[in-house]
């Protein structure tokens, strides 16, 4: 804790308090995004500070009593700062942003809050708004009928029915939707998933359709807490080991990694990845072919070899250049 | 000792704030608690080292003089206007939405300014019910370790000095770039600027860069061209435009990606596929990445047409199939 952080603390604190006389100790501390404790010690550098001269009518007034009686605070005499500081940069662009990227997944209703809202923190934020042209957060999020339809159904509790594109086939669901979250700037819808039983996460933009089945969807209890990112939400089963080739060296950079090092001054470098889904392995090792020297456990390549091998077979039995020829 | 020092910085700017004339450095030091019994020296470096502080949290503090007609001295004030927050007035949802925002950041320092930014709003008055809307949980991540310091150098217009692998490997080149915007793609950031080296307007993936950018030169080192639309530099990342039509037999709710960016086609199914199979038209821009894409789906998904493609797909199919039977004698030898 730099005494700058407490300082711009201790600027919003002022007109908070002056403006919640009686505020609760731990609720104040929860707002503030720090703990009791360190509140206490904002207050008692309160209690020594006020107009120059510093004699008992310029000090500002808090009863420590209260404070460490019944946990509420009543502060006074400080009517030279009853507003907050204007906003930083950051401050007003993190605030920007971070709207920006709910305006992406909301649906009609909450998009004209979103609109005004920003409208209003641009008008406050002053001159800082001219830089927010300059910075920007895209997210995918399919397209408006598909992204509105589950907004609605989320807000009213409708079941819906899916055609979902999961990574190799495109299935059939009965959710019972729970919830819109972003994550890595991907739009994830979160649902009860009927037949499986479970919560599940779906990407918006790989709703191919949706439409409510016309029931109400039930009660599941809570949401589980959502991952952070990407990492964290892939429940590994085991790991992979490969050599990639300097040509596909971008796996280590599109895909998350449990480490990376570089092989050699071309750029080939050996990548572990955390392995989810057997069958994506065999996709990403097909679709690399050669760009791959090696593969740890050996299993996976066999298994690839094979998959490669039925797809020669299939074009063999096929014989696609016979029939160009005999047309 | 920190709450000294915090002491002494609010009082210098509740004593700043309070007057409406400049007021000299001499008598900042009478009035303010903590100049007092300092050395002239002392007095003198903490004073500016304050003022630096306070004016890098945003704090207006003003330099001037009260009389234009005599050779005053500088004296300094803050005022009020510049630095309160103007009024602002949430409704409930907009609060709501406000807070979620608030909350999005899972990049440290952005995270503890949209804290501060939210607790200003809470102190301007501004209500919430937290629990309004549980129906979006947005997040907003920057894990690139140069994307601190490259937002800062957007927001003061720097210049910047960094190490950028191209592709991904080696140990990067050095680029010096006046960075006029940064946007975030599927979750990476970019930096957009004029790269000196180039002469010309460059974007970098921040992942990409080696170690922390280093700012060489700035605040207000440079002019941003008024017309620079970073969302518009940002559409650039998406993929080229389609130059090549690719014919696909596609096994029934197969290969979703493929479907999704093509078209059914009336051309005819081979005899051997009729049934569960159905053509479609995907257009393609680079012929290696539509067959690494199609090899993925396996025997799920059959190259009609070109022809070259196909072959193409055959060879890339085939170093699979003859990669997998090496390992796998190689690992029979080794369990053997």
């Amino acid at each position: 804790m730099t005494s700058a952080q407490q300082v711009q603390r201790l600027l919003a604190l002022v007109p908070y308090l002056l403006a919640h006389d009686g505020a609760s100790l731990t609720e104040t501390a929860a707002t503030f995004g720090v703990t009791p404790r360190q509140l206490r010690a904002d207050l008692s550098v309160l209690y020594m500070c006020g107009l120059p001269g510093l004699m008992p009518g310029d000090l500002i007034e808090i009863d420590m009593d209260a404070v460490e009686g019944e946990g509420t605070i009543h502060l006074s005499n400080a009517d030279y700062l009853s507003r907050p500081l204007r906003f930083t940069p950051d401050e007003a662009l993190g605030l920007v942003l971070g709207l920006r990227s709910l305006r992406e997944v909301a649906g009609e209703d909450v998009l004209a809050v979103v609109d005004s809202a920003l409208a209003k923190l641009e008008r406050a934020a002053g001159s800082v708004h001219e830089l927010a042209g300059r910075v920007s957060v895209s997210v995918q999020s399919g397209d408006d009928r598909i992204r509105d339809t589950v907004a609605a159904a989320v807000t009213a509790g409708q079941r819906l029915h899916l055609v979902y594109d999961a990574p190799t086939r495109t299935t059939r669901r009965q959710v019972d939707p729970g919830r819109v979250s972003i994550r890595d700037g991907v739009a994830y819808l979160e649902a009860w998933d009927l037949e499986r039983r479970d919560w599940r996460t779906f990407r918006l933009d790989r709703i191919a359709s949706v439409e409510p089945t016309g029931e109400p969807a039930e009660d599941h209890g809570e949401l589980p807490a959502s991952p952070e990112g990407w990492l964290e939400a892939l429940v590994p089963v085991g790991e992979v080991t490969l050599e990639l080739a300097p040509g596909a060296a971008w796996v280590a950079e599109y895909h998350p990694v449990l480490s990376v090092e570089q092989l050699d001054e071309e750029g080939a470098v050996r990548a572990t990845l955390p392995l989810s889904d057997p069958g994506w392995l065999r996709a990403l090792l097909l679709q690399l072919s050669d760009g791959v020297r090696a593969v740890v456990p050996p299993e996976a390549a066999e298994d690839a070899a094979r998959a490669a091998a039925q797809t020669l077979a299939l074009y063999r039995r096929l014989d696609l250049d016979g029939l160009g020829s005999a047309s | 000792m920190a709450p000294r020092k915090s002491e002494r910085i609010l009082n210098l700017t509740i004593c700043l704030l309070a007057t409406r004339r400049f007021l000299a450095k001499d008598q900042i030091r009478q009035v303010v608690e903590g100049y007092r019994g300092l050395s002239d020296a002392a007095f003198e470096r903490t004073f500016e080292r304050d003022k630096d502080e306070l004016r890098a949290m945003g704090v207006p503090v003003e330099t001037g003089s009260n009389s234009s007609y005599f050779d005053d001295e500088l004296g300094y004030r803050i005022r009020r206007t510049d630095f309160e927050l103007p009024p602002i007035e949430l409704d409930a949802d907009e609060a709501a939405v406000v807070a979620l925002a608030a909350q999005s950041w899972r990049q440290s320092r952005m995270a503890s300014s949209t804290r501060s930014a939210w607790a200003k709003l809470r102190a301007a008055g501004v209500e919430t019910d937290s629990s309004r809307i549980t129906s979006i949980n947005p997040t907003v991540a920057a894990r690139e370790g140069a994307f601190e310091v490259l937002w800062q150098a957007v927001l003061t217009r720097s210049q910047v000095r960094f190490r950028y692998r191209r592709g991904g490997t080696g140990t990067g080149e050095v680029r010096t770039l006046q960075p006029w915007g940064v946007t975030s793609n599927k979750g990476r950031w970019y930096v957009v600027g004029h790269d000196l080296d180039r002469g010309a307007p460059r974007m970098f993936k921040m992942s990409r860069i080696v170690g922390q950018p280093e700012v060489v030169a700035g605040p207000d080192a440079f002019e941003v061209p008024a017309d620079v639309d970073v969302r518009a530099l940002a559409r650039s990342l998406e993929p080229a435009p389609a130059t090549g039509t690719a014919v696909l037999a596609v096994r029934a709710d197969r290969a979703p990606a493929l479907r999704r960016r093509g078209r059914p086609s009336s051309r005819p199914l081979p005899p051997e596929l009729a049934g569960a199979w159905s053509v479609w038209e995907v257009g393609y821009a680079d012929e290696a990445s539509l067959v690494g894409e199609v090899a993925a789906c396996g025997a799920d998904v059959v190259v009609l047409e070109p022809a070259g493609v196909r072959e193409r797909l055959l060879r890339h199919l085939a170093g699979v199939a003859g990669a997998g039977a090496v390992e796998a004698s190689t690992w029979l030898e080794e369990s053997a």
